[in-house]
């Protein structure tokens, strides 16, 4: 049984179609990568996915569960990471990844150990106001070391984050993978992931 | 591995609002604009109007409900600009929890940061106008029961506006108006109690409309939420 299942789904944006009928299914165990120019339509199909947006027309199963049926249940199941980091400038970096575990129903004791695994150690009660742009990123992507939603949908998760991190990150994606997971992610980095491990799905800009 | 995880709604509703609290103290220049902007705008009437008791006392109900309506107008701006810039909201609307918790957190948040303190300083600024004495008890119940009003229907505005880049006069348009009832309703009860009358059926409406919009408001921010991020 597929994890989640596009049917069918059209976009239009400011009068422009970014994606017509587009059906595809992710699997238990998929990597899937959504390829194309800017402005394609990316950053959108994995908004309608997540559920944040709705499509012009087509649905999205969760199990073979309209997502927008059971929101719940689906947000339980899934972590979202989008273009902003989500990170408070006034806290802490760990108040913000603790709050970020607690929102996701998950321990927040575990924050300051997490941030270990994204190379922040020392800056655990550093504002992350005075922390970097690949800092704030790498808040975010600490919750995916803690979590346990089996569907990861992440929206350019190497922007501004270091070479090693890369590879951790990549790491971190193979295993979650061969946990039962899967990860539908954006990017406009070459993965060292073999192309065997790797689904991708091609969105070509169209001009009209 | 994947398992369910324990979600408490309560402790979600907390866990908001002390995030909230912890960034307003932090952040203390822009939670303090609000309340500044209320005793500045209050204590400026005598001035321009003269020191005369009679007829500041007349218009003092007014004023002062005129100026926390205005204050509140200044401090909604924050309730989700902030989140919404940062991603935050996004995070917040995808979270296990349902929508109208959280938004109620946020909301009780804005009211414990910029609606409470009103009416610490009401009192002191009602003696500055001379209310007469029997006025002050109704003038602290109908901002007890009037400012979390202030914040809820408030907060419908700013959820259907925080997507727009200059939002401001819209949401003032939108939420001045469904502001003129309470406003209407606060001044008479006040006024009631100035000339000795019972004021409790004008309390009875604030009440009602605290009530109707503490149940109600949640869901239609959460929808305008949703709406704004699409």
């Amino acid at each position: 049984m597929p994890l989640l299942t596009a049917n069918q789904l059209t976009c239009i944006r400011e009068d422009r179609i970014l994606f017509e009928h587009l059906s595809f299914s992710v699997n238990a165990g998929d990597i899937v990568q959504i390829e194309g120019p800017n402005g394609a339509g990316k950053t959108s199909l994995l908004r309608i996915l997540a559920g944040l947006s709705l499509p012009y027309d087509g649905d999205v199963f969760f199990q073979q569960k309209n997502i927008h049926a059971n929101r719940e249940d689906y947000h339980q199941q899934l972590n979202f990471l989008g273009h902003l980091p989500g990170v408070k400038g006034e806290m802490t970096a760990q108040e913000n990844l603790a709050f970020n575990l607690s929102l996701s129903g998950l321990d927040p004791t575990t924050a300051e150990q997490t941030l270990q695994h994204v190379n922040l150690m020392g800056f655990e009660d550093s504002l992350a106001s005075h922390l970097s742009a690949g800092q704030h990123r790498r808040i975010a992507l600490a919750q995916l070391y803690q979590t346990t939603a089996p569907l990861w949908i992440l929206d350019e998760p190497f922007t501004a984050i270091d070479k090693q991190g890369v590879q951790a990150l990549e790491r971190l994606f193979l295993k979650h993978a061969t946990n039962g997971g899967a990860i539908v992610l954006t990017t406009h980095q070459d993965l060292s992931i073999a192309a065997t491990d790797i689904k991708k799905i091609h969105l070509a800009y169209r001009f009209f | 591995m994947f398992n369910t995880n324990n979600l408490s709604y309560r402790a979600a509703f907390i866990l908001l609002i002390k995030r909230d609290l912890t960034i307003a103290i932090r952040h203390r220049d822009d939670t303090l604009n609000p309340l500044l902007f209320f005793v500045i705008v209050v204590s400026l009437f005598p001035l321009g109007i003269g020191p005369e008791t009679n007829t500041l006392a007349r218009i003092a109900p007014g004023i002062i409900w005129v100026a926390a309506l205005l204050s509140t107008l200044l401090s909604l701006e924050r309730l989700f600009k902030a989140d919404y810039q940062d991603g935050s909201l996004e995070q917040m609307l995808l979270s296990p929890y349902p929508i109208f918790i959280l938004v109620l957190a946020k909301i009780a948040g804005h009211w414990l940061i910029s609606g409470l303190p009103l009416l610490f300083v009401a009192p002191l600024l009602a003696v500055l106008l001379h209310l007469p004495e029997q006025s002050f008890g109704a003038l602290m119940l109908t901002l007890l029961l009037g400012t979390p009003v202030l914040s809820l229907i408030g907060a419908i505005g700013v959820g259907l506006t925080v997507g727009i880049k200059k939002g401001g006069v819209l949401l003032s348009l939108l939420v001045l108006p469904l502001y003129i009832p309470l406003l209407i309703f606060a001044t008479s009860a006040i006024d009631s109690a100035t000339m000795h009358l019972p004021f409790s059926g004008q309390l009875a409406i604030i009440g009602a409309l605290l009530v109707g919009s503490l149940t109600l408001a949640p869901f239609a921010v959460g929808a305008a939420l949703k709406v704004s991020t699409n």
